[in-house]
């Protein structure tokens, strides 16, 4: 074991090693590494903040598909119902067409039998008149013929 | 094996020396430099700051590659083991740690390539002696821990200003044995670059010496103990760099905070 020059010349690597380490190699490895720990936590807080997000929108979503359901039971009630009322209105206002026609339908036949009474009295008058005739051609003169023709029709 | 056990040892503990006086190979006393540390501590260096280098230039905050993801193993755990034991401000102390980690890793994996393999390629171009580990070599662990010391001297001195001079008067046996205080306070700041770098050189220097030695058995019998030595070789090499990363790290945050 002898010490000689060769101390000095390690010393001098040692050194200029021990520089270029702390000026060129540590500073920027090491700030790389906190910035990809810094990354890293960053990245399992947004995981973890998703993770939240998503339980929260499944939540809202459960609760709107309640809510729509709720509604479209609702409307269907309300259709249901208004079905039957249209039903209802329907069936009423048929019911009062009915009536109204039969109604109508009475008052014509009332007329006509009004009309066919006076056509058939006329006919039997002239009938009568005929018959009459036949029978008293001589004794009557045309003007006393009509006064009783009148009479009779009268009467009918 | 050709060779006496004693000069096949022996080769192998010297290493490729240049005589800085007249710049040939050989020893030239305290200004001597072993070409063989030297080179292989500057190519491991320039290998731990070429691909730190290239993992921080290409460094990616998004999905990281498997070169960036083994960068960035080491820096984080190096990182961990420096703010659990220092809280000053310093920007040197995590970036010398992960230096003295990386690099005496790197420099103590070497022992595990065979003996032989890199002198006997040394001897094909013409080199005699070449000691592969630089760890082994006491120079190399001195360079560092001597830096680390004068470190712990400067942070005393800088952080605790006036404060050092009643630490070293009063601890730890009050102001009236102020003598044996700084008596023992000299002697443990003086101790820890000794202990820093003889334990590693100690431990690469006999591991290393355990290898040459099995080499010499015969042949057909080295694989049982080389294999079982290297397998607890990779366990003394890894605790090693952080032993004494982490000596380093105490040291430094102790020159920071009083005791």
């Amino acid at each position: 074991m002898e010490i000689n020059a060769t101390l000095l010349g390690q010393l001098i690597t040692f050194a200029i090693l021990v520089w270029f380490t702390m000026k060129y190699v540590w500073p920027p490895i090491t700030k790389a590494m906190q910035e990809r720990e810094k990354l890293i936590a960053a990245g399992l807080e947004a995981a973890e903040r998703s993770k939240r997000e998503l339980e929260q929108a499944q939540h809202k979503a459960i609760s709107i598909i309640q809510d729509a359901k709720r509604d479209a039971s609702l409307v269907v009630d309300a259709a249901h119902k208004r079905s039957l009322q249209m039903i209802e209105e329907a069936k009423e206002s048929a019911r009062e067409e009915g009536n109204r026609l039969i109604a109508h339908a009475k008052d014509e036949i009332g007329r006509e039998v009004n009309q066919a009474k006076t056509i058939l009295r006329k006919q039997l008058s002239q009938l009568a008149v005929l018959g009459a005739e036949k029978i008293i051609k001589h004794n009557l003169d045309a003007s006393m013929q009509k006064t009783l023709l009148d009479e009779f029709v009268a009467e009918l | 094996m050709s060779q006496l056990p004693a000069n096949y040892i022996e080769h192998h503990l010297t290493h490729l020396q240049l005589n800085l006086n007249n710049f040939t190979i050989g020893n030239g006393g305290f200004w001597t430099l072993n070409l063989d540390t030297f080179i292989v501590g500057l190519i491991t260096a320039l290998l731990i700051a070429g691909v730190t280098r290239y993992v921080a230039v290409n460094m990616k905050v998004g999905v990281p590659g498997t070169l960036q993801n083994v960068v960035e193993a080491a820096i984080g755990f190096v990182d961990r083991s420096v703010r659990d034991t220092y809280h000053g401000k310093s920007q040197l102390i995590a970036p010398l740690a992960l230096v003295l980690f990386l690099w005496i890793f790197l420099m103590n994996t070497l022992d595990l390539l065979p003996v032989d393999f890199i002198p006997s390629l040394m001897r094909v171009a013409g080199v005699e002696h070449f000691k592969i580990v630089p760890t082994a070599d006491p120079n190399m662990t001195f360079s560092m821990s001597i830096t680390v010391f004068f470190l712990i001297l400067f942070y005393n001195f800088t952080v605790k200003g006036w404060h050092l001079g009643k630490e070293v008067l009063t601890k730890p046996f009050g102001p009236w044995l102020f003598p044996v205080n700084v008596f023992f306070r000299l002697l443990e700041e003086v101790v820890k670059p000794f202990s820093l770098a003889l334990r590693l050189f100690g431990n690469m220097f006999a591991g290393e010496l355990i290898f040459v030695l099995i080499a010499m058995l015969p042949w057909w019998s080295q694989w049982l103990p080389g294999g079982i030595w290297a397998i607890f070789h990779i366990l003394i090499i890894t605790v090693q760099a952080f032993i004494f990363m982490m000596l380093t790290i105490v040291y430094l945050s102790m020159a920071h905070d009083s005791h």
